[in-house]
């Protein structure tokens, strides 16, 4: 299980959870869950128009991508957010259906970039996943309070300067950057359910950034982990370990935060920070 | 001039089987995504309605795998997910938006497998494509009923409920002053929203649902004045963008690369979102300004009451 090619498999997949788990905190506590799912879905089709053309997959995952947070953040000025979302994920997989329809050899591809090939990762590929890994892990280290202020109280964030839409511009590209990194070894799929799930879960736990960051990135790496070897062992895919398990992670932080609730409900006392409107 | 109506629409468009089914499929699947999408993007739940009709692909691979007709493993999950939803019934935006995206990852990851156990033993690399993109050219006709009723049942449940679903929607606490069961109704829409969704993502695939959906609904509520007219130009747009997608893609065949038609998908996505941005030329009018101030602060009343 740790010979040659699996320790290609671990590191990449320890590198896409923490990213993922930081990346995935801030989505989740912006409400961007959709951009999450839509930005890293519809990058594949770049990168079967790059095949189309002939040229590097990953420019095409990154042109897609970077175009789709784009077009999401000046959409979503004028129109609802959810509305725009879905309406450039939409263009993005229709004009996918387009490349891959002319280019059908390209079609066996497109199963491992949605759910991943997460066993097949080489050692070349694992330099560029931990480059651009730490590229977005640093940006979001460097815009940390303003984008903080800007998720949680933005109304605080408007007044002391900070432009809503500059920092949703700002963080749709940063989850652009994991993306067109992480989609071609992990999946769009496997992407999506690792910054969900685990930074979901961390939220029910506790209120506080710098413990939810850190409980959201432990969770990832326990589902990814666990997920390995079950999937080593049992050639099950490993992005429905992965969909489970943060499913599982969630369930318990929805229960564990229910459970809370009434036991200050009962003693009577001070509510707490989760009873006080921490979204679930 | 003759030569010029062929050039438009190769003749025998409509003397084409294929091509007849999917004209009367498209009609029905574009009409009921119009009239339920204007809810759903009232309601801001256009991440609900793509999940659904993803989450649904995840049923109809799963029918496949038991041997199933796809359309009732569709469905089952569909009305499955709605309802899981409900439960776990979140009523504020964000943290619904939350819960939908842990229950679509669950939904994918089971995707993946039935997709490997399936391929396991009949080895169908195609699947996760034909069932991600579909196609509106390779409905087999006998499901044809069946996707018809799904949509007037659908259509039976929001049409009725049309005025108590706005009004909660809007603003759930004057519903519920009012003795609106505004959790039933949200429940009831649900349903009818899986419904929906289930039929055309089994029919055109999911990406084409979410297209309908959300695109012709959005365009609606931009440039028709009150619901009901929202309601009627919703169906309206997408019924165009489905016919003039079908004739694009039925014409596509003689364009380049040769003797390889372009995804009727493409053309309908492109259509439905290129008729979006067309609204945005228009000018917003002080009516249309103060409309959108009144379903911002209904937005606020959304929040501040969760």
């Amino acid at each position: 299980m740790f010979s040659g090619f699996m320790m290609n498999t671990w590191i990449a997949a320890t590198i896409v959870a923490v990213i993922a788990g930081v990346v995935g905190f801030f989505a989740v506590l912006r409400g961007s869950t959709f951009a999450a799912h839509a930005i890293p879905n519809g990058a594949f089709a770049g990168a079967a128009g790059a095949s189309l053309l002939g040229i590097s997959t990953l420019v095409g995952l990154a042109v897609f991508s970077v175009a789709g947070a784009l077009g999401i953040g000046v959409l979503g000025r004028r129109a609802r957010h959810d509305v725009a979302t879905a309406l450039v994920l939409v263009l993005m997989l229709g004009l996918g259906a387009l490349f891959v329809s002319v280019n059908s050899q390209y079609a066996q591809e497109t199963y491992a970039l949605l759910f991943g090939e997460v066993f097949g990762v080489s050692r070349g590929d694992l330099l560029p996943i931990a480059g651009l890994g730490a590229v977005s892990v640093a940006v979001i280290a460097g815009v940390f309070r303003p984008l903080m202020l800007s998720s949680a109280l933005p109304e605080v964030a408007a007044a002391r300067g900070v432009g809503a839409r500059r920092m949703e511009i700002v963080f749709l590209l940063i989850m652009a950057l994991a993306t067109s990194m992480t989609v071609p070894v992990v999946g769009a799929l496997l992407m999506f359910s690792l910054m969900i799930g685990p930074a979901a879960a961390a939220r029910s736990f506790t209120s506080r950034p710098g413990a939810a960051i850190t409980l959201s990135v432990a969770f990832g790496l326990a589902t990814v982990w666990t997920g390995i070897v079950v999937s080593y062992e049992t050639n099950w895919p490993l992005g429905f370990f992965v969909g489970a398990g943060g499913a599982a992670f969630y369930l318990a932080g929805r229960a564990w935060a229910t459970a809370r609730r009434t036991r200050a409900v009962r003693s009577g006392g001070p509510a707490g920070p989760i009873a006080a409107g921490v979204p679930g | 001039m003759r030569h010029f109506f062929s050039y438009l629409a190769e003749p025998g468009l409509l003397s084409s089987g294929p091509v007849r089914v999917a004209l009367l499929v498209g009609t029905v699947v574009a009409i009921t995504s119009g009239v339920v999408g204007v809810f759903t993007v009232t309601r801001g739940q256009s991440f609900a309605g793509h999940a659904l009709a993803d989450v649904a692909t995840t049923g109809g691979s799963g029918a496949f795998l038991i041997g199933l007709n796809q359309f009732w493993g569709f469905l089952v999950f569909g009305i499955g997910t709605a309802a899981f939803l409900e439960i776990i019934g979140v009523q504020r935006r964000r943290g619904r938006d939350v819960a939908t995206g842990v229950v679509l990852g669950a939904a994918l990851g089971l995707a993946a497998l039935f997709l490997y156990l399936g391929s396991a033993t009949t080895s169908t690399t195609g699947a996760s494509f034909t069932v991600l993109f579909g196609s509106i050219f390779v409905i087999a006709p006998s499901t044809v009923p069946i996707l018809i009723a799904s949509g007037l049942i659908a259509l039976l449940v929001i049409v009725p409920l049309s005025r108590v679903l706005l009004l909660s929607s809007l603003s759930p606490d004057i519903a519920a002053a009012r003795g609106v069961p505004v959790r039933a109704v949200g429940a009831a829409y649900l349903i009818a929203l899986a419904v929906s969704v289930s039929l055309s993502a089994v029919a055109i695939g999911a990406v084409l649902s979410t297209a309908l959906l959300i695109g012709p609904a959005a365009t609606a509520l931009r440039i028709a004045k009150g619901p009901v007219r929202a309601t009627a130009v919703a169906a309206m747009i997408g019924v165009i963008a489905t016919w003039l997608g079908i004739l694009l893609a039925y014409d596509s065949y003689y364009w380049p690369p040769q003797g390889h038609s372009w995804p009727v998908s493409f053309f309908i996505v492109a259509l439905v979102v290129v008729f979006y941005l067309l609204t945005y030329l228009r000018r917003p009018s002080r009516s249309r300004k103060a409309e959108s101030a009144t379903a911002r602060s209904g937005d606020r009343a959304c929040s501040a009451a969760s």
